[in-house]
């Protein structure tokens, strides 16, 4: 229905989760707890990213597309345009 | 890093206690519970150690504590909670809480042995008037008989002369209700035609003394004549256990005696009333002192209990302990000693040795750590200062529950019930609660906490809100270009039932969704081919990196025991093998969500037959190559990996083998040598390495087994080779339980909500009907999706954490330190 770029994305959610995994540890203030909030800071980052990623890369080339019913293709073909 | 990334320093420390001051010291560790003892003396037997007798008496008191406790409870009373600090008391006070204790449980004795006498004999009195004020008719009198009356002949006929006594005697009793049927039959059995027998329920009820219970007796009068008859009747009633009591021909005498009984029962009421105060004052005391005396016993039995693991020096002036402590707590253990040693005027001392023994593991966490620390612990206590893996499960445990579980819905309702816990969790009435079930789930709050809102992240990306998609942002497919280029007129679309968009042509496909899985496809059919094989990729994907992870964090082990051998040895050949073949796989899938367009759709590759036929070294013709030099590259690779098999089974063993040689064949420079040699033998000694059947290395002393390390090498490599594959399948359950809980959830809504939104009619009994549907699918979203579902995730995520993972680095077979504390009993 409405064009969706790749690059766009891939720039947003790259610095968000980057921000959050590469620049956060530095600003975990200092206490017992340092090591294990760094932990899982990184550790949320990569598991975040890498799911999205693997979403997103998933629906770049379509090889095929939805069957849908054709009261759905009537009812669908106006509403989403 | 924190102190969770591997456990803490734990050495050994000798402990000399002088005799004044160890009980002193002892007590206040236990009070601290930073140490834990070790036990020097295991070749004694229990009833040979120094502190026995003290234990005895200990024990002893305990015993008398119970009796007291179950007095006050069977009294229906409650012991109020210890307050205070209540350390342990001096061995000198023993005596003293020893004699109060008894004289205590002897009082509450006496008290309750003269109740129950005094109960007794109130129960006779009752018993008596019962009887006596028991109407049975008039008694037939006595003037009445002269010889049995004409109704009744003897059966045999009277061979003495005129009848002796004539005269009508009495027996008055009463029996219990179940025996009255029977007295009555022998009776009249046994005595027939001599005797008049009247039975009458009394008419209240009587407490029996022993049990409590109301009891509704049988009062009997039986009127008999002749001195024989009379015997037999007593011996009947004796048999019977009845209680008999004497019974006054005259009505006056009678009521004489009834009013004397009265009189005397009220007395006995009166003397009851004061020994039951009496009572309740004894375990008032009790009640006051129990508690308290409760928990400086088990203290004081347990300081006997550790002192008893000292050995006596030999010139018996002072106990030696040995104890493991945290390097971290040993100035407090040295400032504890000093304290409580000071006050009796000596000094304690302790002070590090070395051990070849494994120390145990520590591994402080708090509140929030503690649940996942928990469940690494389950699978096994990590050994002495092997990696931890649970400050990477505090995020990857809820990240995969989410995978399985991912529905902005249901990970919404776990995460606010979870937050509900959280921020209750300070109010006294949420800890004490006793349930089990609940205690389960509140134990795990911060873990619900997090898997919920991993959950909901999962649930954006599968766009999945209680199985209903989102449009947060406009799909990416357009069915209006579709219908519009493929002349998709009304009365074409009414007969085709199902039409499918192509890709191929312009305008149907702009672009990937941004965020998660496009719209459209919740409104397709065939929306499992895309889902199974999106998520199948996905789960292959999660499933080598986490392996991976677990092969690199082996890296930290290798490094901190100083067995570099193992990094080329060991770590190198497992990650080529496993990224060689596992990790080129991943490549291919994305290499083919990359390059291949839908122009190609039609002969798009197949990864699967590509992958198998590197396996197989063959090709399939009609499976085009996904890039070119494939073949090559993937010869390569297999190749490469399949050499990595003996390097992987033979390196360590070889490696060993020469370094024992070559420290045997040149023994002067072993000093240096062997030094290094002990070392690294420390550090490799069976249980500490990370792969715990390693064998020892060859230190001076020690025998280099060839044929056990070969062994151990080769389990070692045929678990992970063929693990690498079985595991990487494994991750799969990724796809199965998400794809279950995505069709559970759509069942849920299409058969029931569905069709509470349907339905047609009057607003008003739709509206009332909704609401009834609506109550029946919120339950059986919590009970089945919520908790079915999220228990089976949660096993499963644990699984893929427990085998999967930790196989690849971690060998769980430590030993927590368990310090010696008193701290069950002061909470």
């Amino acid at each position: 229905m409405t064009t969706h770029s790749f690059a766009l994305p891939i720039i947003i959610f790259t610095t968000f989760w980057g921000l959050i995994g590469l620049a956060g540890p530095w600003f975990v203030p200092k206490g017992p707890n340092r090591g294990v909030i760094i932990t899982m800071l990184m550790a949320t980052a990569v598991c975040c990213y890498l799911f999205w990623l693997i979403a997103i890369l998933a629906q770049l080339n379509p090889l095929f597309g939805p069957q849908l019913k054709n009261e759905t293709i009537w009812y669908v073909r106006f509403l989403w345009e | 890093m924190g102190s969770m990334f591997r456990s803490e320093e734990v050495v050994l420390v000798q402990l000399f206690l002088p005799t004044a001051a160890a009980y002193a010291c002892v007590s206040q560790l236990g009070e601290l519970g930073l140490v834990e003892f070790r036990d020097l003396n295991e070749s004694v037997s229990a009833f040979q150690r120094r502190f026995t007798v003290d234990i005895r008496r200990c024990e002893e008191l305990e015993k008398t504590f119970t009796f007291l406790e179950e007095q006050v409870r069977r009294a229906g009373l409650a012991l109020p909670p210890p307050e205070g600090r209540l350390p342990a008391p001096p061995p000198r006070d023993l005596l003293r809480i020893q004699e109060e204790t008894e004289r205590l449980a002897q009082e509450l004795r006496d008290v309750q042995g003269n109740h129950q006498a005094l109960r007794t004999q109130l129960h006779q009195l009752q018993l008596h008037s019962a009887v006596l004020q028991q109407n049975h008719g008039p008694p037939p009198a006595a003037a009445h008989t002269d010889g049995p009356s004409s109704e009744r002949t003897p059966l045999l006929p009277p061979r003495q002369g005129p009848h002796q006594d004539l005269r009508v005697n009495f027996v008055a009793g009463a029996v219990e209700p179940r025996k009255a049927a029977a007295l009555e039959r022998l009776l009249w059995r046994a005595c027939r035609g001599f005797l008049i027998a009247s039975f009458r329920e009394a008419d209240r009820q009587l407490e029996d003394p022993l049990t409590g219970e109301p009891v509704t007796w049988m009062t009997f009068l039986i009127s008999y004549w002749g001195e024989q008859i009379g015997q037999k009747i007593r011996k009947i009633t004796d048999c019977f256990h009845c209680h008999i009591f004497p019974f006054l021909e005259e009505e006056a005498a009678r009521h004489g005696t009834l009013q004397q009984l009265q009189q005397q029962s009220q007395e006995l009421q009166e003397v009851l009333r004061e020994t039951e105060g009496f009572l309740s004052q004894v375990l008032g005391q009790v009640q006051q002192l129990l508690p308290r005396g409760l928990v400086q016993v088990h203290k004081m039995k347990a300081v006997y209990l550790a002192l008893n693991q000292c050995s006596v020096s030999s010139t018996h002036k002072c106990l030696v302990a040995e104890a493991w402590c945290a390097t971290q707590d040993l100035p407090a253990l040295q400032q504890a000693l000093r304290e409580s040693s000071s006050e009796a005027g000596v000094s304690a001392v302790a002070h590090r040795i070395s051990s070849r023994d494994m120390p145990p593991t520590l591994i402080r966490t708090n509140r929030f750590t503690a649940s996942f620390q928990s469940i690494v612990d389950a699978y096994g206590v990590g050994c002495y200062q092997e990696v931890n893996p649970a400050p990477y499960t505090i995020i990857t445990f809820p990240f995969l529950f989410a995978v399985m579980f991912g529905d902005v819905g249901h990970g919404l309702l776990m995460f606010l019930f979870a937050l509900a816990m959280v921020l209750a969790e300070n109010r006294p009435a949420v800890r004490t609660a006793q349930n089990e079930i609940w205690q389960t789930f509140f134990g795990g709050r911060y873990l619900l906490l997090l898997m919920g809102l991993f959950s909901i992240y999962t649930g954006f990306i599968y766009n999945e809100c209680f199985s209903r998609a989102t449009t947060i942002f406009p799909s990416g497919w357009s069915v209006a270009a579709m219908a519009n280029q493929s002349g998709w007129s009304d009365a074409f679309l009414s007969h085709h039932p199902l039409l499918t968009l192509d890709p191929n042509v312009t305008g149907v496909f702009l672009g990937p969704y941004p965020f998660g899985i496009d719209p459209v496809w919740s409104l397709a059919t065939n929306h499992l081919s895309f889902l199974n094989s999106f998520k199948m990729k996905m789960s292959v994907i999660l499933g080598v990196t986490h392996m991976a992870f677990g092969v690199l964090l082996g890296v930290f082990n290798h490094v901190h025991f100083r067995q570099g051998h193992r990094l080329l040895l060991e770590t190198m050949p497992e990650l080529i093998f496993l990224l060689g073949l596992f990790g080129y796989l991943v490549f291919l899938v994305i290499y083919k969500w990359l390059c291949v367009t839908v122009t190609h759709a039609a002969s798009a590759p197949s990864i699967l037959i590509h992958f198998i036929n590197m396996f197989l070294f063959s090709s399939s013709p009609t499976n085009q190559p996904l890039y070119s030099g494939q073949e090559v590259v993937q010869h390569a690779l297999v190749v490469l990996a399949l050499a990595m098999v003996p390097v992987l089974l033979l390196g360590t063993p070889l490696y060993l083998l020469h370094r024992w040689q070559r420290s045997r064949h040149s023994p002067r420079p072993a000093v240096g040598q062997q030094a290094r040699c002990v070392d690294s033998s420390d550090a490799c000694e069976k249980g500490w390495s990370s792969d715990e059947e390693k064998a020892r290395c060859p230190g001076g002393e020690e025998e280099f087994v060839a044929s056990e390390v070969l062994m151990h090498q080769a389990i070692h490599t045929i678990e992970f080779c063929l693990g690498c594959i079985s595991n990487t399948a494994s991750y799969l359950r990724l796809w199965a339980l998400s794809l279950a809980h995505a069709q559970l959830s759509e069942v849920l809504w299409a058969m029931v909500m569905r069709v509470g939104l349907r339905m047609c009619g009057e607003v008003g009994v739709v509206s009332v009907v909704l609401v009834l549907v609506f109550a029946a699918f919120a339950v059986m979203t919590v009970a089945i999706l919520l908790v079915m579902e999220g228990l089976s995730a949660f096993l499963h995520a644990l699984r893929l954490h427990w085998v999967e993972f930790q196989n690849k680095f971690y060998a769980g077979t430590g030993y927590k330190l368990s310090p010696f504390t008193f701290a069950i009993q002061d909470e």
